[in-house]
């Protein structure tokens, strides 16, 4: 019979538990989790999708390549931060406007591993190229909900104003599978890009589906063209399952920043501002509407303008994508900045290879239209540029 | 399942003649394996039987269930119950020197149904004893003396059933042997069996993982690619100082050609384990201990996630508290222990940056077991366990509660 003290007996047991079981780490010690405010609804859907993005593995019984880069999503994100040099990719085949010359010899990426038995595609002599290290995926869905009328408001493509930046939206064609957005601008039937390192993704469904299809070697209805054999082959993932992938990465969180209190950390914003990294890293953006409602009309802090920029022949590694110049580069995102290391084994790997191994060799890097900016950081007094890589530690 | 297991019963009634060899089917089990002169080879048969006069078949098996309350970097499902498995043993005398016995385990409620070992054994001589049927490699010491209340701790050791892919089972043949000689006991077994396949570099645990290949039951009837899996061990044993094992396994485990067609080279996976039972007389401790190394022929074009070397091992130390009469118990056990473990899934560097792959985890558990009577354990374990990703990230930790029981039945 069930007696009074059992279940006091009962609740000293879990309470004990609970007390034996490790904390959660800091909310904003984490890049990975969703964004506040979803339904119920909407917390299945996120869970659905990040056991597809984190846990499903592909192998060869299961549609793995047979040419790839990685065996699941999460693999090339860990924590939903960004990647590592063991998980970057080889894009090539495009050296200019004009589109890419080598999609019939395995462009625009190289799967450089294979399943056993099988040769693995190697880069083809003298294609240009570039390397492409897996970007930051938490607050995707809050970068995706920006409309296309602030990003045109804020490109300056000729630089009118004479202010050294000229950023320009990167004008893509649109999947047939990609919804147009509600407020999209087309320009001679293209639409602005605003996602990978050239902005030359229009959308997260773009994003998931390429990245099955060129990452793992995996077909959807989406992107039915096998990488290995270039053939049209039958969806080895449910259309439902990329789905929910792409609600996945549009409902994780924006990164939150830490220490904001600190006077170093308000000083260092106001450093940032005044030598001018604030004019291609924006900080306040806002959403427009959005059918999940934690995400539409939020103001939110990510540093990016999600325009392309010229930064120089240092970064010019010649190869591009969409109506970008080879020099030009999507401004990433800072948010999420100082937790990076956690994702990428205790050590910064920043820009678009990962060739920076600091904060400050990142923007000792920088050329082109952010020449300025990184000049008037390098006549910085050293406590100023303390101040200003502490802030950007706390995004 | 039923029909099988009253099958196999009905066999073995009927094809026994002989008396039981009472000195192999033992009533009593043995909870210090350290004080007699048994090896861990013995364990198969190192078990409390019921056995029935006149009837040459004896029985036997063992329960375990466990309540656990675990949590993962804040986040807990709670409190959880599960049956983790009840086993079932069939042995027959059927000469003097011929002996038969089975282990048919349900693991997880029934979700899981494995004959681990069903094999004849035909004594030639004690020093070359063949045996025949569905196996346990000999391979460390865990995977032949796995039984639960054998062990003061309700998770299986990390390394033995994730690293190495206990309870290892497959159907083959081989010889063993043991002679001792004043305080010394040596023994050694050698086996051809069906082995592994090519799921343990291309599985959902997305590293290198032998214990996958237990998935293709297909293994109990034919080879995955017509290459025996050989595993050897020797150990010797002092009455004073304990057991020492050393053992190794291996084989070719792709399926490099079909219909004559060839796919692939020969990729070899290779095993090398040591394993330590010993103890300190006079305080009444015992320690058991293993440590293994994999190898396994990757290729270079595949992905680093999946590791060419795995190494890990773990080290169990039991402090008898007390012996004596509890709550009505004559003769029970209460003791403290501690379990500390630890396993490298991926041992290497990246090509990339040459800095250390992670992929590891550790872990330790202290534990209180009371053991009324020397088959039947009651244990209540913390578990502090930390895990650290292929990059060598922050590790995710987990930790909590469990209480089981496991007992011979």
């Amino acid at each position: 019979m069930f007696r009074g003290y059992h279940a006091v007996f009962i609740t000293l047991f879990a309470v004990a538990c609970s007390k034996l079981e490790p904390a959660a780490p800091a909310e904003d010690s984490l890049l990975d989790g969703p964004v506040e405010g979803l339904s119920n609804e909407e917390h299945l859907r996120f869970l659905r999708g990040d056991v597809a993005f984190n846990d499903e593995v592909f192998h060869a019984d299961n549609g793995l390549g047979p040419v790839f880069v990685a065996t699941r999503c999460g693999s090339c994100h860990a924590g939903d931060g960004p990647g590592h040099p063991s998980t970057t990719l080889t894009r090539f085949g495009q050296s200019d406007a004009n589109g890419n010359t080598y999609l019939d010899q395995g462009g625009p990426q190289v799967q450089h591993r294979a399943v056993p038995g099988v040769a693995p595609e190697v880069l083809p002599d003298n294609a240009p190229s570039a390397r492409f290290l897996p970007p930051l995926n938490t607050g995707l869905g809050f970068l995706d909900a920006v409309s296309d009328a602030d990003l045109l408001a804020w490109a300056d493509e000729h630089d009118a104003d004479g202010d050294g930046i000229s950023g320009r939206p990167n004008w893509v064609e649109r999947k047939t599978y990609s919804p147009l957005r509600a407020d999209a601008v087309e320009q001679a039937g293209q639409v602005i890009g605003r996602f990978g390192r050239k902005g030359a993704v229009y959308d997260l469904l773009q994003q998931t589906a390429n990245a099955y299809n060129q990452d793992i070697g995996v077909v959807s209805q989406f992107e039915p063209i096998d990488p290995y054999t270039h053939e049209e082959q039958d969806p080895e993932i449910a259309a439902a399952t990329v789905h929910d992938v792409v609600f996945y990465l549009r409902t994780l969180k924006a990164p939150i920043q830490r220490d904001k209190d600190n006077p170093d950390v308000i000083a260092g914003e106001a450093v940032f501002h005044t030598i001018g990294c604030g004019n291609c890293h924006r900080a306040e953006l806002r959403t427009g509407p959005s059918p999940i409602a934690a995400l539409a009309h939020r103001d939110f802090r990510p540093f990016t303008d999600l325009l392309l920029h010229d930064m120089g022949p240092g970064l010019d590694d010649g190869y591009t994508e969409g109506s970008a110049s080879s020099a030009e580069w999507r401004t990433p995102a800072l948010w999420g900045l100082g937790l990076f290391p956690d994702s990428q084994g205790g050590t910064y790997f920043l820009l678009h290879d990962g060739r920076a191994h600091s904060i400050a060799e990142a923007i000792d890097l920088h050329g082109g239209e952010g020449q300025a900016a990184r000049d008037a950081y390098q006549a910085l007094p050293a406590s100023d540029r303390d101040k200003l890589l502490r802030f950007l530690q706390s995004l | 399942m039923k029909h099988a297991l009253a099958l196999l019963f009905a066999l073995c009634v009927g094809a026994a003649a002989a008396q039981i060899d009472s000195t192999l089917l033992v009533s009593p089990p043995a909870p210090d394996s350290t004080r007699t002169p048994a090896l861990n080879m013995d364990a198969v048969y190192n078990r409390p039987f019921l056995t029935f006069d006149k009837i040459p078949v004896s029985l036997g098996g063992y329960v375990e269930a466990k309540v656990q309350h675990l949590g993962t970097d804040g986040v807990n499902d709670g409190t959880s119950f599960a049956l983790q498995r009840m086993t079932l043993f069939v042995a027959s005398s059927i000469h003097r020197r011929i002996k038969f016995l089975s282990e048919i385990e349900l693991e997880e409620g029934g979700k899981e149904i494995a004959i681990e070992f069903a094999a004849l054994d035909l004594e030639f001589h004690p020093l070359l004893n063949l045996r025949g049927g569905i196996v346990m490699n000999p391979i460390g010491a865990f995977n032949q003396n796995h039984d639960g209340p054998k062990w003061e701790f309700n998770d299986r050791p990390l390394m033995a059933v994730r690293m190495l892919p206990a309870t290892w089972s497959n159907v083959g043949f081989g010889v063993f042997g043991k002679r001792s000689s004043g305080p010394w006991t040596f023994g050694y077994e050698a086996y051809l069996t069906n082995g592994f396949d090519a799921s343990i570099i291309g599985n959902s645990e997305d590293r290198t993982s032998l214990p996958a290949a237990k998935r293709n039951a297909e293994r109990f009837t034919e080879s995955s690619n017509g290459m025996p899996l050989t595993t050897a061990k020797v150990a010797v044993r002092h009455q004073r100082f304990g057991e020492i094992g050393i053992s190794t396994m291996g084989g070719v485990y792709n399926q490099f050609q079909v219909d004559g067609l060839v796919l692939d080279k020969r990729r070899r996976v290779d095993v090398i384990a040591i394993d330590v039972n010993t103890g300190i007389k006079p305080w009444g401790t015992s320690l058991i201990g293993e440590w293994a190394w994999v190898m396994v022929d990757v290729p270079a074009t595949y992905t680093q996630q999946y590791g060419s070397a795995q190494r890990g091992g773990f080290l169990d130390i039991v402090q008898p508290l007390y012996k004596g009469t509890i709550l009505g118990f004559a003769d029970a056990v209460l003791n403290l222990a501690v379990r500390g473990e630890y396993v490298d899934w991926n041992v290497g560097t990246f090509r990339e940056t040459n800095t250390r792959i992670g992929d590891e985890v550790w872990a330790i558990a202290p534990a209180i077991s009371f053991r009324p009577v020397p088959g039947t354990v009651l244990r209540l374990n913390y578990r502090h366990e930390r895990a650290v990703d292929v990059l060598g990230n922050p590790p995710s930790v987990t930790g909590g509660l469990q209480f089981g029981i496991s007992s011979y039945f």
